[in-house]
């Protein structure tokens, strides 16, 4: 083998081994960080010792123990400073264990699964949701700091730091470094999910044009999730978000024009969605709703993303089942975005009064005020009820209130329709 | 990226020999890294190509040809969808298979096209009449 070759397969399997050589470690350690340093270390060991003795015959495994044997070193070269402290009287008692009887213990210790507690600790609550994405998108997905900046459009510095501060906080915070159980399982799954979404939408909004990283976003969270429902295949809203997901992601291709300018779903071309990924989406929402999860936030948004999916034509959508939806998500997620959909719905399958009924009660457009797609939303039920001068000036409102160049176009251009119409 | 993971048919798959428990229980262990890997899409093992037909294109002809066919080594006996970042990784992934036959095989992996591997050649204006040409011919 040509020493270029074992190079390149060298960074291929690191790749693919690098979160679960961080989590182990990570679990020996106590410290993500330290894992991270002690996993690069093993990557440096293995592209000097590949070219010369050959690829060895289980490549992940010799990573891993290499890995591993570097930890251990670091603990006993830290038990041995400890015991010298104790020597000269400053801490009698925490020297007296064994380092390797203490790192055997360490790894005996049921913890769950090592990925799963990297993926925990990563989206640990005591770091914003933005910290969370990119320890996340670092640790686990294995990108580079500058792959990450400029995935979120930030400067690679800015990332840096907020990784290296995410990483402080998480080894001074003595977190225990696992999977947790019973009732704190559910607010950190949670924000494990968030994260996750947070990263798909990210990816989402990426425009024509863009680094392509952004968009990569999305099969990156789309991966994760998968990951995530690999280890967790008893939760159901891992199955509900992965299912929103892989629905959404089925429209990437159709969701603009060749001019860059979004395409609402009913316009959409719809043979160009990826059948593979609906498919996907619906075995996953499926399974969600079979674990008794058919009303968490994310698998109500998967089953009306699913009810688009369902539909051969947009005239086939069933519009009052994704109104009975939105009342249901709306009632465990009373945002008024989701108010704002429920309104939609509501037009499509009741008439445009209905949604406009919606729109007035009190509370969703004081919070919307400013909100272009409020402005719009409202001008179409307008336009759909027969009121075309109001739902001129409400086209000509969100126009004003839009910061997206071609969306305002398509605003104008309703505005001047509805203009003639009138 | 998407790839196609071909595993070649061998005489055995052929002749509807089926896998050894060891084989089925090694490659159930397989696949979960591979779920939990998050790389597999989906997957599928084929029956033997006696059960298949082929049909032929010339022209307007078709003519339908009940199998087996001779080629065995070009025959397709199962396939993954896997999203992959490079084909480098799908090698390694694939390196880690337990031999999924008896004795000697083949595994083959195809990258899938996809719209990226247009951008060169496509410019807006190849693009828009692409996307056109689409809208009429679904709305006929």
């Amino acid at each position: 083998m040509q020493p270029q070759d074992a190079h390149r397969t060298v960074e291929t399997v690191f790749r693919i081994e690098q979160a679960r050589l961080i989590a182990a470690l990570a679990r020996m350690v106590r410290d993500v960080g330290l894992a991270e340093e002690l996993a690069q270390e093993a990557l440096a060991i293995a592209l000097t010792e590949w070219p010369r003795s050959g690829v060895p015959a289980n490549p992940a495994a010799w990573l891993m123990a290499t890995a591993k044997r570097r930890a251990i070193d670091l603990l006993r070269r830290r038990a041995l400073q400890d015991r010298k402290h104790a020597e000269i009287g400053l801490d009698l008692d925490d020297a007296q264990e064994d380092p390797v009887a203490l790192i055997e213990h360490r790894l005996d210790d049921d913890v769950g699964d090592e990925l799963l507690a990297l993926i925990f600790t990563a989206c640990h609550p005591i770091l914003t949701p933005e910290a969370r994405a990119a320890l996340t998108l670092r640790l686990i997905g294995g990108l580079t700091t500058d792959e990450i900046a400029r995935a979120f459009l930030q400067s690679e510095p800015t990332i840096a730091q907020r990784i290296v501060r995410a990483k402080k906080t998480l080894a001074q915070s003595g977190l225990a470094y696992e999977v947790p159980r019973g009732a704190k399982r559910r607010t950190r799954l949670a924000s494990v999910l968030e994260v996750l979404y947070l990263i798909f939408n990210e990816g989402y909004a990426a425009t024509a044009g863009e680094d392509l990283i952004r968009p990569a976003l999305c099969a990156e969270a789309q991966r994760l999730g998968r990951i995530l429902s690999g280890l967790m295949p008893d939760e159901a809203e891992v199955f509900g978000l992965l299912a929103l997901m892989e629905i959404q992601a089925s429209r990437l291709a159709a969701r603009t024009g060749p001019d860059g300018m979004a395409i609402p779903i009913t316009e959409q071309n719809r043979s160009r969605w990826d059948r593979l990924l609906i498919g996907r989406g619906l075995a996953a929402l499926a399974r969600a709703e079979s674990l008794g999860g058919a009303d968490g936030s994310y698998a109500l948004q998967a089953a009306i993303a699913a009810c688009h999916a369902r539909a051969p034509r947009a005239a086939d959508t069933d519009w009052r089942r994704i109104a009975e939806l939105y009342d249901r998500l709306v009632a465990v997620q009373p945002s008024p975005v989701v108010g704002l959909g429920r309104a939609v719905a509501h037009s499509m399958a009741f008439g445009p009064e209905a949604g406009l009924a919606l729109l007035d009660a009190p509370g969703l457009a004081e919070r919307l005020d400013g909100f272009a797609p409020l402005a719009a939303a409202r001008g179409d039920f307008m336009l759909r009820a027969g009121r075309a001068a109001e739902a001129k000036l409400q086209f000509e409102r969100a126009a004003t209130l839009t910061r997206n160049a071609g969306e305002r176009a398509f605003l104008l251009s309703r505005a001047a329709a509805a203009g003639e119409g009138g | 990226m998407r790839v196609i993971v071909m595993v070649k048919a061998t005489e055995d798959s052929e002749a509807g020999v089926m896998p050894s428990n060891e084989l089925v229980e090694a490659m159930g262990r397989y696949n979960e890294d591979l779920i939990k890997a998050g790389i597999m899409l989906s997957g599928e093992g084929l029956k033997a190509s006696s059960h298949g037909k082929r049909i032929a294109f010339d022209g307007p002809s078709r003519t339908v040809i009940d199998g087996p066919f001779a080629e065995t080594r070009e025959l397709v006996a199962g396939f993954w969808m896997w999203e992959v970042k490079d084909m480098a990784e799908a090698v390694e992934w694939v390196r880690r298979c337990p031999n999924p036959m008896p004795g000697p095989s083949e595994i083959e992996i195809r990258p899938v096209i996809e719209m990226s591997d247009f951008a060169e050649v496509m410019t807006p204006e190849t693009t828009e009449l692409h996307e056109r040409n689409r809208a009429n011919l679904e709305n006929r």
